[in-house]
Order: C-alpha cells, then structure tokens, then sequence
C-alpha cells in the first residue's frame, strides 16, 4: 500500500484520554509552560469520570476533625490489603484534600455542613466520612470544572480522535498516531512527552458499569513499547450493579447508598453482611445491627457496619449469597435504603440513583429495596509508575489514573479514584512538562514506522475474512465473565487463555462493512487488540498468582500467602509474546508500618 | 405493560433509523429481537451488531449521566439511552434521526462543535478572595440554585429545540443558545464570583433573541428549570442594568450587581 497521508501536529507534551486525570495533567503542564495537547477519543466531558458518583475521598476533617492524612493511609492501605504501592498511597493520602480546594477555586460547588465547609459522606472502607461531594453526581462536577479550567486556559484540545499508537525514537517515547473518529483521517502528534490517562479496561467482561471508552487502549499501547505493567489480574467487581431489567445488568448503583444507610439483605431478609466479617476486619466491623445502625451518628462509640467493608469483601459476600439459593429472582441481592431512610433525604442525597431505577427498572426507591448484585468496575492493576513522578518504565512516558497501577494494591476504596485522577493527573502532567522542558526539540516522526502503523490502522478494510468484530468483543466478554470473573480457578483460566488465542485468530479475519467515516465497526475492530491484550495480560496474571487477595479470588487458593502478598505480579511484551515475572513491592518505611498497623 | 410480557419471547423490535450523511441519506427498516427493559440506544446497539456495524451513534454511559446519546425519536428530542422501549405501541414502527440543529456527519451522529465554540466565549469563574482564616465558607442555601444548573449534562437537547437556531442557522454566531445561558447564570449567582457578564450576555451571547418559549425547559432530561431560573433572571439583570435609568446612574457611581 502507497503510505496513507496523515496530518501532523508538534508538541511539548501530548495527554491521552480527557477525564479526571488528563485534563488535571493537561493543566498542570501547560501552567507549567509546556506546549500541551489533550487528545480524547470521545467529546469532551464525555469521559468515564463524568460516571463517578459518590465523590473524592480527601482526609478535609471538615465532618471528623479526628481524620488526617495517616487515618485515610491506613484505610487505603488495608482496603488494598497492604499490596499497595506505599509511596503512592501516602502521596495520595497528603494531597488529596489540595486538590479537592482546588477545584472549588475553579469553580466546583460540593455540598456543604452546617459550618459551610466541604461535606463529607460515609463509604466503604474509611474510618470517617471523608468524600467530598455533590449529591451522587460528583463526578459530573468533577469532570465540567477541568473542563471549563481546560478551556479557560486555552488548551489545545482534539476531541473524537482515538489515539491508537506510541511512536518510539532511541529508546523514548516521540509521539502518538490515531485516527478522527468523524472523518476517519489519520493523525500523527510529535512530542517529547506523553501522559496515559486512558482510564480502564472493563469492556473486557460482560457485565460492567463501564461505557465503551474501557478498552484498556493505554495499557496496550504501552505494552506494545515495553512498558510493564503489574497486578493486571486484580479486577474490582463493585457489589452494587443493577441486575434487572436485563438490558440494564450492570449499571453502577453507588455505594453511597450504603454511605448514605442503606443495607444488604438477602431474599430471607436476613442483613448477611454480619456473617462475612472476615479476621483482617473484625476489630473495627459492628457485629450486631444495633452497633452498626449506631456507627452512622457516633463513630467514637461503634464500630462501622459490614455493609460497608470494602468492596472486595461485600462482592465475594453477594456471589456465596446467590450461590447458596439466598438470592433473588434475578440473582442478585436486595439493597434497602426505603425502610430505613425517609424519602426526601434519599431524593436529596441520592437524586441520580432515585431517577435511574425509576425510568429504568420502574423502582421507586424510595418505596421499594433495589436488586443488586457484582458488576465488573475498576482495575487496580495497571501501567507500571515512580510514585513520585508517575514515569513508566519506557522514558518520556507518564500515566495517571486508572490505567496506572499500584495505589489501590489488590483492592480500591470507594472514593478513592477520584482522588487519584487529581493527585496523580497533576503530578504526570509536571513530570512530563518537566521532563519535555529539559529534553531536546521532539524528534520528527519515522515515516517508515508511521506507515507500518498507519497500515495496521486500516488492515480491517483489507479483504482477509468475514470475522464480525462486536461478535468476537462479544465473545471475549462471556469468555473473561465465564472464566476470569469473581471466582477463579486454573482450569477455567487456561480455557481462557485458548479462547483468546482463537479471538486473537479470528480479529486477523475481522471484516469491517461501511467507509472510514464515523465507522463504530471499525473502531470497535481497532479496539479489539487492547482489549485481547488486556485479557491475555489479566489472565496470565491470574494463574501466576496462586493466593486469594482483595480483587482475585482462587477456588484453587483460596487463602492469600504471605508470598504473593510481598509481590507485584509484573507482565511485559518482548519478542511478540507477554511475558510473566514475580517482582518484590517496594519496602515500606518503619513509621509507616506502625500507621497501617495500629488497633483503633 | 403489554410489551414487557412478551418480551424475550420472540418480540421484534421494529426501526426506522436514519442513514446517511451531509450529501444525502434515507430512512431504513430493521427489525431486532426485543429484550425486557430495553431502551432504545440497546436497539440501536443490536442494529450494529447483526445488521449494519457501520451505523454511526455517540454514546457513552448508557445511563443518563454522560448527554452523548441525543437524537429525535419519533420526531421527539430524547436521549435514546433513558426512553424504554416499553413506553410504545407494541409493534410500532419507531422512527429515530439525529438532532436537526447541528449539520449531520454521518447516520445518528451531528457536528456539534458550535457549543464548544460558544463555550470558549463565556466569560469564566473568578473568585473573589479567600476568607481570613483561609476557608472558602457557602451556605447550602446559597449554592442550591447554582447547584440545579451543575446538573447539566451537556446533551444539547435545549440547543436543538430553541426555535432561534433551528430553523434560523444565521442566527448561530449572535446566539449562545440556553446552554451557555444556564451556565452563565451558574456563574452569575456563584457566591464566590466576582466577574460581570451582563454586557457579555446583551452583546455577545444574544440574550434578546430568546423569547421564552420554555422548549428548552420542556425537553431537558435533568429537569433544570432553565428558563425559569436562568433565562429570566438573566434578562431581569440586563434589563435592570442597561434600561434601568436609576440603575445605570448607581452603575456610574460604582455598584456592580446584588
């Protein structure tokens, strides 16, 4: 093929993805002076952050004057049971109440106490109410007020153009190539730096809160150059998704409803969360409902409820719920805030969530429990990053948010991405503008490697086969949900592994109908190789670690061993294939220690 | 709920979808199985997926939050992930075109770069000082108004219905249109706020033009009252400022606004 023309920007600093973390990160660098790109692949505001519901935990003590930075460290730690990365989750837990005040000097308005403070709500795994938030749509304010400071700054910012590509020049990272979604015209970007934040991968599994966007794109771009990536198989399936009607089986219901009063119960009626206090817990769990109903007012005197464990915990409880026959109709479990709330505090608090299963599923939750059950969320694994400066291990690359790994360890607390999106989306965005301000001008493209790209781009309008592409995705969901979900075993995984050998196969073959123009077919062809890479890379991951911890759970191992718990799980592409190795977690400092494990 | 009962048992889902581009286009016929609480943007989906994989359509949440999946359904502006399929005639045919407002790229999908260039022009937050204590102190009751208009979702549906651009495409470089109304008047009445943007919305953003109509209002997925909150009080200042003659005597001598 003669090369395929494409037209060709130069930047400083180029950020991928325009949700909480991009955009934080494309501040940061263009008030660092950078020359600075935000490149997204669907309209701006758009991006999964916009979803975020509950709100962003940052240790403010405007609720609880007893909480600070080392409380909300020794939640996240624990939450990710103590395989975070603890440099990040002690920067995390520092800078978070920052960036929540400064997003109120953009312009955010969070719900405010008495004192006409920032309110803060309850959520799972944290020992004060520490979310900031608006109502359940915190991540709408999140994402329009670094929209509008974007925009405000005069940053440039191309929208509906997926970048699919990094391009390499001496060992670096040079640039980016993608495609316009509206035209499907090639674009080659040339810079000295580049910021992932791609955001996640849930578009792997079946049922999942997450929109399409979750392609796990940056995490197969950066695989493609070397990149490490660890913990790949630790996957959140958050307890709360809708599970009827049918065509809304996923949907996230926020765990403020649980923050907010709500409870578990199974079809007896019976609040089981009370027989799932695992030992890790059980010092700071309420073991009877009278403590647990208590702990909402007065968190001096009563331990937190078992409805708010982390997440891990409540989505392994629900599964053994509905496995053991105690399920609802729609195998899932009921979650009442009706009986227990009267109706114009949930309306208030819980505006989002009354109006979704209203037009939805026809609930009046006000009136009637919600049918919930596991629903594929969050990935705590993700691109390897210095704590302190969000490089991956490929130089002149940064990533931020989810689709970095290493805060959350083997378990995310509810609240704490969006703190992450900000803290870290600020730090990649100084380091790459930092990094870009000292190197030399950004080397020009290799128009040889380019063009191999570029090919590879519109190889699915060649005529290779009649492979249906939302077929094989649609495959590859049932295949990971079947196999690699909540509960997993080695026989299962290895099945897996061969059905993503075959889908690999058959996207070889994948035949794509229509021309370049706004083609969701082609797209969706293009986005099969992150996703297939994800797969392979979250299953590998899942039978290397032979132990049961936070979001892995094995039927096999159903214990988690002090062996894995001191060790990241790390794959790597060479030569064409990905590759598995064990890497031990960075030491944690004694004072610490003493921290993460203190009784309260 | 008729429909629901036989849902899932060999039910069709019967469409009349909009395929085409600027050049040209057409509707055409699809029929897809119906599953029990579909919405219309699942259809749309099932259509990619075993008939036309090339059928263009934004979305993203699929669950009223995000505001990517706007378009007429039966004529009617809707957000296509929150209208049920059960809410029509079983066996009715159910037509759905892009939003007319915006020029058409391609089948479902429209150009609505307009509202992002508008967006560019508002005027932006600026706060005033700190509190001595170094606090940022609001009441509730100060920030719930301004708190309706941060529900906005940026769908574009009151731009598509408002009467001043769609069917006057001239008007488009002197309007903002009520999007950028609500958001004006979330900054306007921002208790921290300190910038003015009344000359902004004569001039620049066309308020005049809008003679409240409330199509706006009507079709809003997230119930903003917004010409009720927004519009009117905006046009309540600017007539107070520019055509207020004790007003603009006291604008003189220095006041700024209430």
């Amino acid at each position: 093929m003669a090369g395929e023309s494409y037209e060709t920007h130069t930047y400083d600093v180029v950020v991928v993805g325009a949700g909480g973390a991009g955009l934080r990160a494309g501040i940061e660098a263009h008030d660092k002076g950078a020359r600075t790109a935000i490149i997204c692949k669907s309209l701006l505001g758009k991006a999964h952050t916009v979803m975020a519901e509950g709100g962003i935990a940052a240790a403010m003590g405007n609720v609880w004057p007893e909480d600070n930075w080392k409380v909300h460290f020794r939640d996240t730690m624990r939450g990710g049971k103590l395989l975070n990365n603890w440099r990040m989750a002690q920067i995390h837990a520092q800078q978070a109440p920052d960036r929540v005040l400064e997003l109120e000097e953009w312009g955010a308005l969070f719900d405010r106490t008495d004192e006409g403070l920032i309110l803060q709500r309850d959520f799972g795994g944290h020992r004060y109410a520490r979310l900031a938030h608006v109502g359940d749509r915190t991540g709408l304010e999140m994402i329009r007020t670094l929209q509008q400071r974007a925009v405000a700054l005069g940053i440039d910012v191309f929208m509906e153009c997926n970048i699919q590509h990094l391009l390499m020049n001496d060992g670096r990272v040079s640039g980016v190539v993608g495609y316009w979604r509206e035209s499907g015209d090639l674009i080659v970007f040339n810079c000295k730096s580049v910021v992932l934040a791609t955001g996640g991968s849930g578009k792997c599994w079946q049922v999942t809160s997450n929109s399409w966007e979750y392609s796990g794109d940056g995490m197969g771009m950066a695989m493609e150059v070397g990149a490490d990536l660890i913990d790949m198989e630790k996957v959140q399936f958050h307890p709360t998704g809708m599970v009827w009607p049918p065509s809304v089986r996923g949907i996230l219901v926020t765990e403020g409803v649980r923050g907010d009063g709500g409870t578990l119960l199974n079809s007896e009626g019976e609040r089981f969360m009370f027989n799932y206090i695992s030992d890790f817990f059980k010092a700071e769990t309420a073991d009877n409902e009278a403590e647990a109903d208590a702990w909402y007012q007065d968190k001096k005197n009563n331990r937190r409820t078992p409805d708010l464990l982390p997440r891990d915990e409540v989505a392994r409880a629900i599964n053994s719920e509905v496995k053991a026959g105690r399920g609802t109709e729609h195998g899932g479990v009921l979650l009442d805030i009706a009986n227990r709330r009267d109706a114009e505090y949930i309306q208030r608090r819980l505006p989002s969530m009354y109006h979704q299963f209203k037009e939805l599923a026809d609930v009046d939750i006000t009136k009637e429990a919600m049918e919930v059950g596991p629903t594929c969320h969050y990935i705590m694994g993700g691109v390897r990053v210095d704590a302190d400066t969000s490089a991956t291990t490929v130089p002149g690359l940064y990533a931020a948010g989810e689709v970095a790994g290493g805060l959350h360890g083997a378990n995310r607390l509810g609240g704490n991405s969006l703190s992450d999106l900000l803290v870290f989306g600020r730090i990649a965005g100084a380091s790459a503008a930092d990094y870009a301000l000292g190197a030399e001008a950004a080397a020009a493209a290799d128009p040889a490697e380019v063009e191999r790209l570029t090919t590879l781009m519109l190889e699915p309008f060649t005529d290779r086969g009649n492979e249906n592409p939302y077929a094989i995705h649609s495959d590859l969901q049932r295949t990971m949900h079947n196999l690699v979900g909540i509960i997993r075993t080695e026989s299962e995984m290895l099945r897996a592994m061969e059905e993503i050998a075959e889908y690999k196969d058959r996207t070889e073959r994948v035949k794509v109908e229509g021309g370049r123009r706004f083609n969701p077919g082609w797209h969706l062809a293009l986005d099969l190789r992150a996703l297939l890479g994800v797969a392979e890379s979250a299953t590998l991951s899942a039978l290397e670690c032979k132990e049961s911890r936070g979001g892995h759970t094995r039927d096999d191992y159903p214990d988690p061993d002090p062996k894995f718990g001191a060790m990241n799980v790390v794959t790597r592409k060479q030569n064409g294939t990905i590759a598995v190795s064990l890497e031990p977690l960075p030491e944690m400092p004694e004072e610490l220690k003493k921290i993460v494990e203190e009784q309260v | 709920m008729p429909e629901a009962a036989v849902a899932g048992n060999g039910a069709e889902a019967k469409m009349r979808v909009w395929r085409g581009d600027a050049s040209g286009g057409e509707f055409r016929d699809y029929s897809v199985p119906l599953e029990e609480g579909m919405v219309v943007l699942d259809v749309i989906h099932s259509i990619q997926a075993m008939h036309a994989g090339d059928l263009a359509v934004r979305w993203n949440c699929k669950a009223g939050k995000c505001g990517s999946c706007s378009a007429e359904v039966n004529g009617k502006p809707r957000l296509m992930c929150m209208t049920r399929m059960n809410t029509f005639e079983p066996g009715e045919t159910i037509t759905v075109s892009p939003i007319k407002t915006f020029p058409l790229i391609r089948d479902l999908v429209t150009d609505v770069s307009y509202n992002y260039e508008k967006a560019k022009s508002v005027p932006p937050f600026k706060p005033k000082p700190k509190e001595a204590d170094g606090t940022r102190r609001m009441y509730q009751e100060d920030i719930d108004r301004v708190q309706e208009f941060h529900k906005c979702i940026e769908c574009f549906l009151c731009q598509n219905v408002c009467h001043v651009i769609r069917d006057h495409d001239d008007n488009k470089p002197s309007f903002a249109g009520p999007r950028f109304f609500v958001r004006v008047a979330s900054l306007e009445m921002h208790p921290l706020d300190t910038d003015d943007r009344l000359e902004f919305l004569r001039k620049e953003a066309g308020l005049g033009f809008c003679n409240i109509t409330k199509c706006c209002t009507e079709v809003c997925p997230e119930n903003i009252k917004i010409t009720d909150n927004s519009i009117i009080p905006l046009k309540e200042r600017v007539v107070t400022r520019f055509y207020d003659p004790i007003a603009r005597l006291l604008g003189a001598l220095g006041g700024k606004r209430s």
